[in-house]
């Protein structure tokens, strides 16, 4: 055997067998013998059970995605042959597309609520608290994201009640911005349970993901970067502002982007929460409906067509979560900074 | 610019831990002082309390004074950000900010003094720190592009250029050259020498003979055993030292029969 042993490029597919006499440079002649790493068995057993994990993960996709597809069927029969048939009676189109604008209006308010605590709470605990305090206060962030959605469900039907007030002011003072214009009659939401309402409590959810994600990111800053900013007279803000914060960017996206996709898809609270109706602007009166908790509260006595109805509804929410998870990865691979 | 530094009696402590006992020297303005010893004497230590970086650390104190021509900077009411301002510190890894060009780089220290610059006195002030780091030649093609991308003793003489941006009245320099080639370093200590016309220079560094080609006095510390803390066991003109020194101890360290 021989003992060194030169470091060839080999897929995970292609393990290497018995190695060819004398190192010979990775050369680039597809379809002529390159010469093939030695791969201990360790590392192959080890290659092949991440390989399968890969091909596990991508099937399970390709199953749902197959699954909603085939669900569909009839939905998208009807749509061809009679629209009329499809709830509401305009088709399909007009059926789901306010669901998609109150799931995206949804999830959008949750993403701008949570997200600066999010980040607030991420530094705070890296940077700025005592040490004492900083592991028990990311402790119990985490325990936020413990807490089942239909607890949160529960809790935010009880928000809702208090809120009202909070709304009928937003509406006397700011109801001249339309999403906080209250119904004809000057009134807003008797129950609070509006999509505002949802939309905060589904920000209070996916607070500790994206809390615990930037935490760990920041925790990384290179200690020479920190250093780098203090050592020019950074006060700690500034030093954040340097080195921190852009170092981290990349991560905050993404950490975002999961947030995103939690609250896309949240389904149990908002299901609970939001008093359901049609498509309105404004967010303090009753109405509006997202894509998941129309599913749900329609699932259990659907049938038929409806229920194929719904599930292409799930399938063009996959296709939305799919878009937004591309975009992030597009972001982030736009925004990644080499860190030293 | 360049002052005078006066530790006296300096000790260091993380916790409880005395890391550092009973410094006492004077560093004098525009000249190259080297703290040299085997690792773990406490003379990056030292560098650090001289601009009060070591707080970084939790749990670090010190006792004792050190003046800026007559001004404690651990004295009441001293803000260490503002110590920070004027003593400059180069580290033992270059480490420009990755996201920044090599311009903003340059300008970092300016713009947290909160300075409005005009474009041309940004310019002006590029060109200069440049110059004064022996970088502007190679880089100022590529003034936008971003400062990772240049080699190590170039990143490394661009911090250099960013810790004299703001024209600080010493400048630390912590082993500057450990990661760097012969060459790189070579070009570093060049500059080293034309820094100290205007600044007081302070450099650690495990290189004797880097000690001996660059600084004007040397300060050798050296510890007792492990768990035991720092001392500063010498410190004279680097001829007399790397000649003729005066502790037994020196001697056997710069002859290289320990550490």
């Amino acid at each position: 055997m021989p003992t060194s042993t030169q470091i060839t490029e080999s897929g995970p597919t292609g393990p290497g067998s018995a190695p060819e006499a004398g190192p010979q440079p990775p050369a680039s002649n597809p379809g002529g013998t390159r010469p093939k790493a030695v791969v201990r068995p360790g590392d192959r057993i080890f290659s092949a059970a991440t390989l399968i994990a890969g091909i596990l993960i991508l099937l399970i996709l390709a199953g749902v995605a197959l699954f909603l597809l085939a669900q569909s069927k009839d939905t998208i029969a009807a749509q061809l042959s009679d629209p009329t048939q499809i709830t509401g009676g305009r088709g399909f189109f007009s059926y789901v597309w306010p669901l998609v604008i109150g799931t995206l209006i949804s999830a959008a308010i949750a993403l701008v609520v949570a997200t600066p605590f999010a980040l607030g709470i991420a530094l705070f605990t890296t940077h700025m608290a005592p040490r004492r305090l900083a592991p028990m206060l990311g402790y119990v962030i985490d325990l936020l994201a413990a807490i089942p959605s239909v607890v949160y469900g529960l809790w935010g039907i009880a928000l809702a009640g208090n809120l009202t007030g909070f709304y009928l002011w937003l509406s006397k003072w700011f109801g001249w911005i339309p999403i906080f214009a209250p119904a004809a009659d000057g009134s807003v939401s008797q129950t609070g349970r509006t999509l505002l309402t949802a939309s905060l409590v589904l920000s209070i959810m996916i607070l500790p993901i994206i809390t615990s994600l930037t935490r760990e990111i920041f925790l990384q800053t290179p200690r020479l970067q920190e250093e780098a900013a203090l050592a020019l007279g950074a006060t700690r803000w500034e030093m954040i502002r340097m080195a921190v914060l852009p170092f981290g960017r990349s991560g905050i996206v993404s950490a975002t982007m999961l947030g995103l996709g939690r609250a896309l898809g949240e389904t149990m609270a908002v299901a609970m929460i939001l008093s359901p109706g049609v498509l309105t602007a404004s967010l303090v009166v009753s109405g509006n409906q997202t894509i998941a908790s129309e599913i749900a509260q329609n699932f259990p006595e659907a049938a038929g067509l409806r229920l194929s109805e719904l599930i292409t509804v799930g399938l063009v929410l996959f296709v939305i979560t799919l878009l937004v998870n591309m975009g992030a990865r597009a972001i982030v691979a736009r925004t990644s900074v080499k860190g030293s | 610019m360049s002052k005078q530094i006066d530790i006296k009696d300096l000790d260091i402590f993380y916790g409880d831990f005395r890391a550092v006992d009973g410094v006492q020297m004077q560093i004098k303005p525009r000249s190259v002082t080297a703290f040299i010893g085997p690792s773990g004497c406490g003379k990056s230590t030292v560098l650090r309390t001289l601009n009060r970086m070591h707080e970084v650390i939790p749990g670090a104190s010190v006792s004792g004074q050190v003046l800026m021509d007559g001004n404690d900077i651990y004295g009441p009411g001293v803000d260490p950000v503002n110590v920070r301002r004027e003593v400059g510190m180069v580290f033992q890894r270059a480490n420009p900010f990755p996201t920044m060009s090599i311009k903003e780089n340059v300008l970092a220290g300016v713009r947290l003094n909160n300075k409005r610059l005009s474009k041309a006195q940004a310019d002006e002030l590029t060109e200069s720190a440049l110059r004064g780091a022996n970088l502007w030649n190679e880089v100022k093609d590529r003034l936008n592009l971003p400062g990772s991308g240049l080699s190590g003793g170039q990143q490394q003489r661009l911090c250099i250029a960013r810790a004299i941006a703001v024209e600080p009245e010493v400048l630390l320099m912590d082993e500057p050259c450990s990661a760097l080639d012969p060459i790189s370093t070579l070009a570093i200590e060049d500059l080293i020498n034309d820094l100290k016309e205007k600044y007081t220079v302070v450099i650690v560094t495990h290189n004797m003979q880097q000690a001996a080609r660059v600084s004007d006095r040397t300060a050798f510390f050296n510890i007792a055993g492990t768990g035991k803390p720092g001392r500063l066991i010498e410190f004279n003109e680097t001829s007399a030292i790397f000649s003729n020194p005066d502790r037994e101890e020196t001697e056997n360290y710069i002859s290289g029969r320990f550490g």
